[in-house]
Formats: C-alpha cells, sequence, structure tokens
C-alpha cells in the first residue's frame, strides 16, 4: 500500500483545501484575537460566534465524514490515514490544558496564528515561533 | 452580545468544514493544523510537500479575503509580548501532547465521533473559558 501524497492531483486538492480553509477562518474572523476572547469571555460581553463558527463546520463534516469514511479509500490515496487510538490519556488531557491555558491567554490557536501571519503582526510572530519551538521541545523531550 | 456575527461565523464554519471534507475525501487524511505544522517540523519520507502546501493555502485565503473584501484583516493582539510568547510555546508544547487542536479534534475528530477528541475539545475549552475569566475578571489577576 504506497503512500502518494505528492500525485499533482492531490497537491492541487490540499491547497484548496488550505486556501478554503484560510478564507473560513478569515470570513468568521476567527483570525482575530478579539473576536475568539469575546467567545471565551464568558463573563464579560459574550460573543457566541465561535460556537457558530464550530457548528458550521460540524454541519457538513458531520455527515459527510460519515459518507466518506464507508468507502475503501479516498479518492488518490490508497487509504485514511486516521489516529487509531481510542484510550483517553494522561497526554491527551494535559496537552488539552495546556493548550487551553494558551489560547485563553492569546486568544489564538494554530489554524488561525498561521492564516493571520499575512498582517505581520510583531506579537503574531512573536506567538507562532513560540508555539513552533513548544512543537520542537515536546518532540525532543516527550516523544 | 452586539459583537456576535452569526451571519459570517456559520458562512465561515461552512467554509471550514467544506475544507476538511475536501482533504479526507481526496486526500484520506485529517485537516488538523497542529498534526499538519507538526509534520513539516519533522517530516517522515515524502510526507512535507503536502503539508507546506496545505500552510500556503492557509496564507492563500487570507490573501482571497483581502483582495475580495478590499480591506485589511482585522487581528486585535489581546497578550503582551512576553505572554504572547508563553501562549505560544503552551499552544505548541500542548497540542502535540494532546494530539490535536480545534481543527483537529474540535471539528475533525467530533465528525470521526472520536471519544478522544470529544474529551480533548471539551477540556481545551473549559481550560479556555476559566483562563480567560482568571485574566479578566479575578482583580490582581491581568499580566
Amino acid at each position: 500500500m504506497n503512500e502518494r501524497p505528492n500525485q499533482p492531483l492531490a497537491l492541487v486538492a490540499v491547497y484548496l483545501s488550505g486556501l478554503l480553509f484560510g478564507l473560513g477562518l478569515t470570513v468568521s474572523a476567527m483570525v482575530n484575537p478579539a473576536k475568539v476572547i469575546g467567545f471565551l469571555d464568558i463573563a464579560g460581553n459574550w460573543d457566541p460566534s465561535l460556537a457558530l463558527v464550530m457548528i458550521g463546520g460540524l454541519l457538513i463534516t458531520l455527515p459527510a465524514f460519515q459518507l466518506i469514511l464507508k468507502r475503501d479509500r479516498p479518492l488518490l490515496e490508497s487509504r485514511f490515514f486516521l489516529p487509531a487510538r481510542t484510550d483517553i490519556d494522561r497526554r491527551l488531557i494535559g496537552g488539552a490544558i495546556l493548550f487551553g491555558i494558551g489560547w485563553g491567554l492569546a486568544g489564538l490557536c494554530p489554524g488561525p496564528a498561521l492564516t493571520a501571519l499575512v498582517t505581520l503582526n510583531s506579537s503574531l510572530v512573536l506567538f507562532v515561533v513560540a508555539m513552533i519551538g513548544g512543537m520542537i521541545i515536546h518532540r525532543i523531550t516527550l516523544s | 452580545m452586539e459583537n456576535f456575527t452569526p451571519y459570517s461565523a456559520l458562512l465561515g464554519g461552512v467554509l471550514i468544514g467544506t475544507a476538511a471534507t475536501l482533504m479526507l475525501w481526496v486526500n484520506g487524511r485529517i485537516a488538523g493544523i497542529s498534526g499538519i505544522l507538526g509534520g513539516v517540523l519533522f517530516p517522515v519520507k515524502t510526507d512535507a510537500l503536502w503539508r507546506v502546501l496545505f500552510i500556503i493555502g492557509l496564507l492563500s485565503g487570507a490573501v482571497v479575503h483581502i483582495i475580495v473584501s478590499g480591506s485589511a484583516i482585522r487581528f486585535e493582539p489581546q497578550a503582551t509580548p512576553l505572554t504572547s510568547v508563553l501562549a505560544g510555546f503552551l499552544v505548541g508544547f500542548g497540542t502535540r501532547l494532546g494530539s490535536g487542536c480545534t481543527s483537529g479534534h474540535g471539528i475533525c475528530g467530533i465528525a470521526r465521533v472520536s471519544r478522544r477528541s470529544f474529551t480533548a475539545t471539551l477540556v481545551f475549552m473549559l481550560t479556555a473559558i476559566i483562563t480567560v475569566f482568571t485574566l479578566r475578571h479575578i482583580p490582581g489577576m491581568t499580566p
């Protein structure tokens, strides 16, 4: 079963997927940390927009994923590449807690952080460099 | 709730869901940004090119939004430079430790009806809400 991620058509699809994803994040203003904090700050001037972004996303992915995963394989690959684990362990919970603290501190998660790089905002650049540093340190120390 | 933008949020969410669906259907992969970025940092075999293209796609989506809307992307930082670095580190380390972020767990994992992703999404949402509450509503906690 060869992996064929580099066929031209597969790469076009990946690029288009990224483009739609980035467009979705900018259309919904989730690239703006003020908008994200507005959702997370339930005791402040609450802005439920982020919940509607999740609902809009799941409105598509919930039915679509069920249909797609009934197929033997994807259109341009030999198999699906899905996480196999089903157990809930300390790393999953601990990682989610650390991520949640970081997300709450800056109002940024990985997708919006990368997409908003087009603004060249200096505090965002710091965030992204530190995020990549965190990923590298995780790799070196814990995997 | 005067900041609530239901239509653009829902439309953005639908675009993100469509992006994740395209990726799974054509390429058989999960559109999880932290996983895609993590794989660029430590690529195996022929696995880097599609990841880089996806990230270029994210930035292209933002550029398309700027061109079509005719206005710059609003990015209002919510953290000082020092806090941005800490937040970025926690987001990078935490998403790798916890195997995913808002996109991989929140949009794709829930659509796969994954127990791990439901749990992670609940934990990072709650942690982020508690973090924002602590910073904004408990006197003396503002950095």
